[in-house]
């Protein structure tokens, strides 16, 4: 192989890793790894439409390169008779696409409607309210109210009935099913099942503000056990306050001196309703809508500087000393 | 005649240079290329907008702009590309070849052409302006209420999108109105609708969109102006508005504004592939009724915009089926482009055997010459049309052997 020749080959085989590359791996928010019946549904539909797009694709490129090469320009070539159409052709491949289409069009409107009819008698209720920058999660049965991260049992079918505090969000949690928007005056819903235990990225998917790109959720799918402990987890009070001690006790006061008890609830302790409810803060993943680990040194950061951390947030930063920051985290890391 | 039209020909195209010749201008060809450069211009602009987006994302977490800048760089990337690069371009290809392909001197107003030509420019420059004093449009290309209301969006970044688009509407309106004039009515004798060339048969259905498009979005606009500024409560939930009459309303425009973009540029594929090929367009009358029948379907399917919205199985399934309806048409238009290619001679066109007016020497700047823009008509019969000094070829005809 000559130099140039090896040159080419190089450059091919590199397109075609760059391009394979993105075929590997099992990306958190891949649409194309399933795991609810919603998304299964879109996926097969999916499917369909990239196999009769591929033959569409196919058919159309080969004549026209067949076309390009059969009659480019040669020395000597007679010019070309002056056809003007055909109405043969015209029609055929007017009825062909049409007929294309008809394989696509019953699968699509078939999807629709399964993924967006009457939810089942049975399925779980969990509001779901956005906020400019998170995510507000009601279960009315159970009587829990949590944040950024839902909760829901396997198997069982859950619906999300949606609405907004501020702007349009929008509910997309991609291996379980579609986006639906979250709209302030509006009432949308979203039915799934999903379909094994696991961890599942979501986020706001309608540019909601200047940190829409930080509100993020988490789906945690549990088997009957684990989704019944977490209830009990939720529905446990919070420890008496005589019983707290040391750090934690002192963190409580910080908590109600320090302004926090105007826009968050802790059952028993404050009631605010602006952000998130913290009762059960502890234990949660992630706090700040998921973008900072729900460790003592992650919610220090988030505390210190709401507004570095995420721009614009309605949480201002108030001001407080090392001991102090450190007294809150205490507490609210002890909240599981 | 001949000597009015050499007059016009004098300060023209062959007329004084220099930039007050430029700023005056009313020729169609001049204005033409300011709306070309102007467009380039601004596709740079948005490039580069884009440049740094992709900057910022090349690496999680990354600091190269802040949050708030971000989204007025997204804001600003999608509006210019759409209206200021992409819009301006097919005027640019509107004005240069739209009159010589009809065979009229100029467009039917001149003067209303200029002006919608610096109008246009002044809502570019005037929107962009906002970078100036760090108040950008921030609410994203489409600017869905009710992120954009006063609450949620405080400061000018909104006002100067909505001003801006506005001041573009107007330019976009006046020159679809010349547009359809010039062509309904200054189409040389003999040249029957169906005898028109393929991109001025799509320009005509552009204007048709661009005058009934418009006038959506100006709406959509004002309630969105009169709620910043007047407290009108069009998009304001808590007094009973609805946010999604925002969207509605603009993607009622924004299908519509697709077919602005594209049909175009269709236009353009219908007369290069046919010229290129040494063969007259296959199926000039289908071409021509598909791009009929896309903008008339682009009005039937806003909602596959708002699949997400939750309007319901019933108006998605509707909207998904006429969605895909304009596949055909589509489609149609690419197997005819094919078929064109088919059998004929695909290479340097216009060597020997160019569109020339018979038996005289194309010099002048509004008589076609040889090698530069194929101008050819589609209609099934061969007619040289004359005008004037002008002489319009229609397909097939070439001059002699020179």
């Amino acid at each position: 192989m000559d130099a140039k020749k090896r040159t080419l080959v190089g450059v091919a085989l590199t397109m075609l890793m760059v391009t394979l590359s993105a075929c590997t791996g099992e990306y958190p928010q891949s649409t194309l790894h399933p795991t609810s019946d919603f998304g299964g549904e879109i996926d097969r539909l999916f499917m369909t439409i990239v196999w009769w797009a591929l033959g569409v694709f196919v058919l159309v490129e080969t004549a026209l390169i067949v076309a390009i090469i059969k009659f480019r320009d040669r020395p000597g070539a007679p010019m070309p008779k002056h056809v003007h159409g055909s109405t043969l052709l015209e029609i055929s491949w007017t009825l062909a696409p049409a007929i294309v289409l008809i394989f696509i069009a019953v699968p699509t409107i078939r999807t629709i409607f399964r993924t967006d009819s009457t939810p089942p008698e049975n399925a779980m209720q969990v509001e779901v309210i956005g906020h400019q920058w998170w995510w507000e999660f009601r279960y009315p049965e159970l009587g829990i109210v949590t944040a950024n991260e839902m909760h829901v049992p396997a198997g069982e079918p859950v619906t999300l009935v949606m609405t907004s505090e501020d702007v349009i969000h929008s509910f997309w949690a991609p291996k379980l099913g579609g986006k639906r928007d979250v709209m302030p005056g509006r009432s949308t819903r979203i039915t799934f099942t999903p379909d094994s235990p696991g961890t599942f990225l979501g986020q706001c998917a309608e540019f909601c503000g200047e940190s829409h790109a930080n509100m993020r959720m988490r789906v945690i799918v549990e088997d009957s056990a684990g989704f019944a402990a977490w209830v009990a987890q939720e529905h446990a009070a919070p420890p008496a306050e005589e019983t707290l001690s040391g750090d934690i006790a002192a963190g409580l006061g910080v908590f109600r001196t320090k302004g926090c008890i105007a826009c968050h609830t802790i059952e028993g302790v404050a009631a605010g309703v602006l952000g998130p409810n913290l009762t059960h803060v502890g234990s949660r993943a992630t706090i700040a809508s998921g973008i900072l680990p729900n460790t003592a040194e992650g919610m220090a950061r988030w505390i210190r500087d709401p507004l570095g951390e995420k721009p614009g947030s309605l949480m201002p930063p108030m001001p407080m000393t090392e001991e102090e920051l450190s007294a809150l985290v205490a507490y609210l890391q002890s909240l599981n | 005649m001949a000597t009015n039209l050499d007059q016009h020909a004098a300060t023209t195209a062959t007329g004084p240079s220099g930039i007050w010749s430029w700023l005056t201008t009313t020729d169609h060809k001049r204005i033409g290329i300011l709306y070309g450069v102007s467009a380039f211009a601004f596709f740079l602009l948005g490039g580069l907008e884009a440049l740094v987006m992709r900057l910022q994302l090349s690496a999680a977490g990354n600091d190269v702009v802040t949050a708030e800048f971000y989204n007025e760089l997204f804001t600003m990337h999608g509006t210019t590309m759409v209206f200021l690069a992409v819009m301006p371009l097919s005027a640019a290809f509107f004005n240069f070849v739209v009159p010589l392909q009809i065979g009229a001197r100029d467009v039917a107003f001149p003067r209303l052409n200029a002006f919608s030509y610096w109008v246009f420019l002044l809502g570019g420059l005037f929107m962009n302006a906002s970078f100036l004093i760090g108040a950008a449009p921030n609410a994203g290309w489409f600017g869905y209420a009710n992120l954009t209301s006063a609450q949620y969006s405080p400061g000018l970044h909104v006002d100067f999108w909505v001003i801006g688009l506005q001041v573009l509407g107007i330019a976009s309106i006046a020159a679809g109105i010349n547009f359809i004039v010039t062509i309904v009515n200054l189409r040389a004798p003999g040249m029957r609708l169906m005898r028109m060339p393929v991109f001025t048969w799509m320009t005509l259905v552009t204007q048709f969109i661009v005058v009934t498009a418009f006038p959506v979005i100006t709406v959509a606009l004002v309630f969105l102006l009169f709620d910043r500024t007047f407290g009108t409560n069009f998009y304001s939930v808590s007094a009973g508005g609805d946010v999604l009459l925002w969207q509605h309303l603009f993607w009622l425009f924004g299908h519509p504004e697709v077919y602005i973009l594209i049909l175009p540029a269709m236009g353009i594929i219908s007369e290069v592939v046919p010229t290129f090929s040494r063969k007259p367009l296959f199926g000039y009358a289908v071409v021509v009724y598909s791009g009929l029948l896309i903008a008339i379907l682009g009005w039937g399917v806003w909602a596959h915009h708002m699949f997400q919205v939750g309007l319901g199985p019933i108006a998605d399934s509707v909207f998904a089926a006429s969605t895909m309806l304009i596949a055909i048409p589509t489609g149609v238009k690419i197997f005819n482009w094919i078929a064109t290619m088919w059998g004929g001679r695909l290479g340097r066109a216009l060597r020997g055997d160019a569109c020339l007016p018979a038996g005289r020497p194309a010099t002048d700047g509004h008589v076609l010459r040889r090698g530069t823009l194929p101008l050819r008509t589609g209609g099934r019969r061969r007619a040289g049309l004359v005008r004037g000094d002008l002489l319009l070829v229609a397909q097939g005809v070439r001059a002699p052997a020179q």
